[in-house]
């Protein structure tokens, strides 16, 4: 039986923020270059300054080449061996202890990862070992990351495939490959959270599956972060998602933040012309024909940015000034305390003149 | 319901389409037994119109379209092109057939050579089929192509390889290849599933234009109801579930007055790209959400292990044949066949 989320299930967990208190994961400069020859690099994420609070949800948006999967690898340490990350990324433990991520190695890296902070990736096929079954699966984790008797791992592991809403005597007896995609997927949620991570990132968790399957993944998402109140950076780009997953959405744009804000603010009030033309280009579902509109170009290669603000050669707004100067993150200064905040010289020129459909609620999400 | 009545594409209704598919089946024989991957489908297009084929994967719409591209024969049912039964054709009429239906992958990192550059990809079939007499006229063509799917200058793409070009710009090319010899209809499978939201809709307005323009028909093929919304407003929808066409009718009543509980269910499914909106959506009252196996089927209508409406002793005896609903949509469904559509939901503009 299938029982749909009630309406503004996170807003619990957007009370816990309210853009007070310690952020759970501080991010200051954060940098990550790729070397792509001797002695040349390329820089994939340039500079990102961010704060993810406890029981928050944050979308990346962007379009592909944008930064967003280098971003999370990068936060977990896990990039490939050519790429190198940098700046500052500090993990505040729920039990009052600092982490400086960056300087983690050996056992400390193990523990953040996984206890700390989990991924999910998008290919839930490649994520699993094709010949060990889910419980070996479940086990193998457990095992590497701490102590726990069989008992306990096969409880933790039933508990956790009930909540992803999987009977657990069918799945753990399963190979990956005799699981459909959906199952897979929610499976790897659950196994990201056997160790009641704090933060967990999802790259793209419901890209390539079917709409009502990535509808459950979607509603099993909003239950168990209810249930369990972790934080999560979700990586995606599609914007409905965000939409649907968020409560701040920050959108990426040639390796950098461009705007961010509360998902209402992003989605009704947005002022980076990136974030408007991504709006623009989504077809909605219900209601009559929308006009669209597509963003001209692609995104530039990383390794040879246009001068100033990077978007400017896509951008209607632009003027002479954009090609001198990579404008910084502006806060919007007519929603005061919003933490809405823009990399845009123009961005009191960019309106999205588009209908809210229901009455505004303020500017408190 | 008025919107059949100024759906353009109705006054062509009357004329024989181009080409038709009546009662096709494809069943692949597997080590598992049987598997009906289409199952009895009745589909018309005509050039200038746009019909959608959506659903899931699995649910046997990409075996459709090879079967209407003449790529595989169907086990039952005819496939008509002008009238004439394709696989009972002659050699000639045949392939005057192949040229006027062309097909568009999903991936345009697959489907153009790569040891080809553009130019070479491009001339080869007006070559081959004598379109044009001599490689320059041949190069001529080419570039007139490429300046319809707005490749312009054509000269900084005719000598480049695909690797050279964005996911954009290769399907692009896909499309300039299935226009060189001039079709009438094209068959776009999932043609821009793979592209990125901002360039997915700079492509779709590209295919409207020709679409326009050309009066190129489409059989459009979609697991996204949101794109098939906006490639296919003024022409048919068609959603298909497990093998078979569960409804059918103008786009506009498929997406805003949907009939079957299927559609139903995948409408409300897909988020919005709005936060207060989407927070109105969910999974409703699916009883299941695991898709049967197709070698495996439910008895009678196939959805019913999953269906809302589920009525034991009508729904898991008889598969329910497509019958109106609405005027010019269709639905497979016993119960709304019996009580009629559900009222639509209020929060919807009646039109």
């Amino acid at each position: 039986m299938v029982t749909s989320m009630p309406a503004g299930s996170s807003s619990t967990a957007r009370a816990v923020r309210g853009g007070q208190g310690k952020p759970l994961l501080s991010i200051r400069d954060f940098k990550v270059e790729y070397r792509t020859g001797a002695g040349s690099t390329v820089q994939a994420v340039r500079g990102v300054d961010l704060d993810l609070y406890p029981g928050e949800s944050l979308a990346l948006v962007g379009e592909s080449g944008c930064g967003k999967t280098t971003f999370g690898l990068g936060l977990l340490r896990l990039l490939p061996r050519l790429g190198h990350a940098s700046g500052k990324v500090i993990f505040n433990r729920s039990d009052g202890t600092e982490i400086d991520v960056l300087g983690l190695d050996g056992r400390d890296l193990r523990q953040f990862r996984w206890r700390d902070a989990a991924m999910v990736f998008q290919g839930a096929m490649n994520a699993f070992n094709p010949v060990l079954k889910i419980r070996a699966h479940m086990h193998d984790t457990m095992r590497a990351h701490g102590r726990a008797s069989r008992q306990e791992i096969e409880n933790r592991a039933a508990e956790l495939l009930r909540l992803v809403r999987l009977e657990p005597e069918r799945v753990l007896d399963c190979y990956p490959h005799e699981l459909s995609g959906g199952m897979r997927q929610r499976v790897l949620i659950a196994m990201s959270l056997l160790l009641e991570p704090e933060v967990l990132i999802l790259d793209e968790p419901t890209t390539a599956l079917d709409i009502l399957t990535q509808r459950s993944v979607v509603d099993v998402l909003h239950e168990v972060r209810e249930r369990l109140g972790f934080s999560m950076i979700f990586i995606s780009h599609d914007l409905s998602l965000a939409a649907e997953l968020a409560d701040r959405v920050a959108t990426m744009y040639a390796g950098r933040i461009v705007e961010t804000g509360g998902v209402r603010d992003l989605f009704y009030r947005p002022r980076h012309p990136y974030t408007l033309g991504l709006i623009k280009a989504v077809p909605p579902i219900v209601g009559d024909l929308p006009d669209l509109e597509s963003i001209p170009g692609g995104p530039p290669s990383l390794a040879a940015l246009p001068p100033g603000c990077t978007f400017n050669p896509r951008c209607k707004y632009a003027t002479e000034e954009c090609k001198e100067t990579d404008p910084p993150l502006f806060p919007v200064t007519d929603q005061q305390g919003s933490g809405h905040e823009v990399a845009c010289i123009h961005w009191k020129d960019v309106h999205l003149d588009r209908q809210v459909r229901s009455e505004d609620m303020g500017t408190a999400s | 319901m008025t919107a059949t009545e100024t759906t353009p594409s109705a006054p062509a209704a009357a004329r024989t389409p181009l080409m038709t598919l009546a009662g096709v089946s494809q069943v692949f024989d597997t080590k598992a037994g049987p598997i009906r991957a289409v199952d009895h489908a009745n589909l018309s297009i005509n050039p200038g119109e746009v019909l959608c084929l959506v659903g899931e994967s699995g649910s046997g719409k990409t075996t459709a379209a090879r079967m209407a591209a003449g790529l595989a024969k169907p086990s039952g049912g005819q496939v008509a092109f002008a009238g004439t039964d394709i696989w009972s054709m002659n050699r000639r009429d045949f392939s005057t057939f192949r040229r006027s239906v062309q097909y568009v992958h999903q991936d345009p990192y697959a489907s153009l050579n790569p040891t080809r550059t553009i130019q070479q990809t491009l001339t080869a079939p007006l070559l081959k089929h004598g379109v044009v007499k001599g490689a320059r006229a041949a190069a001529e063509r080419a570039a007139e192509l490429l300046t319809k799917v707005d490749l312009t200058p054509p000269e900084n793409y005719l000598p480049k390889y695909p690797h050279q070009l964005s996911g954009g710009q290769r399907q692009r090319v896909a499309v300039a290849r299935a226009l060189t010899l001039d079709p009438k209809i094209i068959i776009a499978d999932e043609s821009t599933s793979m592209l990125d939201v901002s360039i997915r809709i700079s492509v779709l307005a590209m295919l409207g234009r020709l679409r326009d323009e050309l009066g190129v028909g489409f059989l459009f093929i979609t697991h996204d109801l949101a794109i098939a919304k906006y490639f296919g407003w003024n022409g048919k929808t068609a959603v298909m579930y497990l093998g078979r066409i569960v409804e059918f009718g103008p786009t506009p009543d498929i997406i805003n007055a949907p009939t079957h509980p299927y559609t139903r269910a995948l409408i409300d499914a897909i988020p919005e790209p709005d936060p207060d909106l989407t927070k109105t959506k969910g999974t409703g009252s699916l009883r299941s959400l695991e898709i049967p196996s197709l070698a495996h089927l439910p008895p009678g209508c196939t959805f019913h292990p999953r269906c809302p409406l589920f009525e034991g002793g009508l729904c898991d005896l008889t598969v329910p044949e497509l019958v109106e609903i609405r005027p010019g949509q269709s639905a497979a469904c016993h119960v709304v066949a019996r009580d009629g559509a559900e009222p639509v939901r209020p929060d919807e503009p009646a039109r």
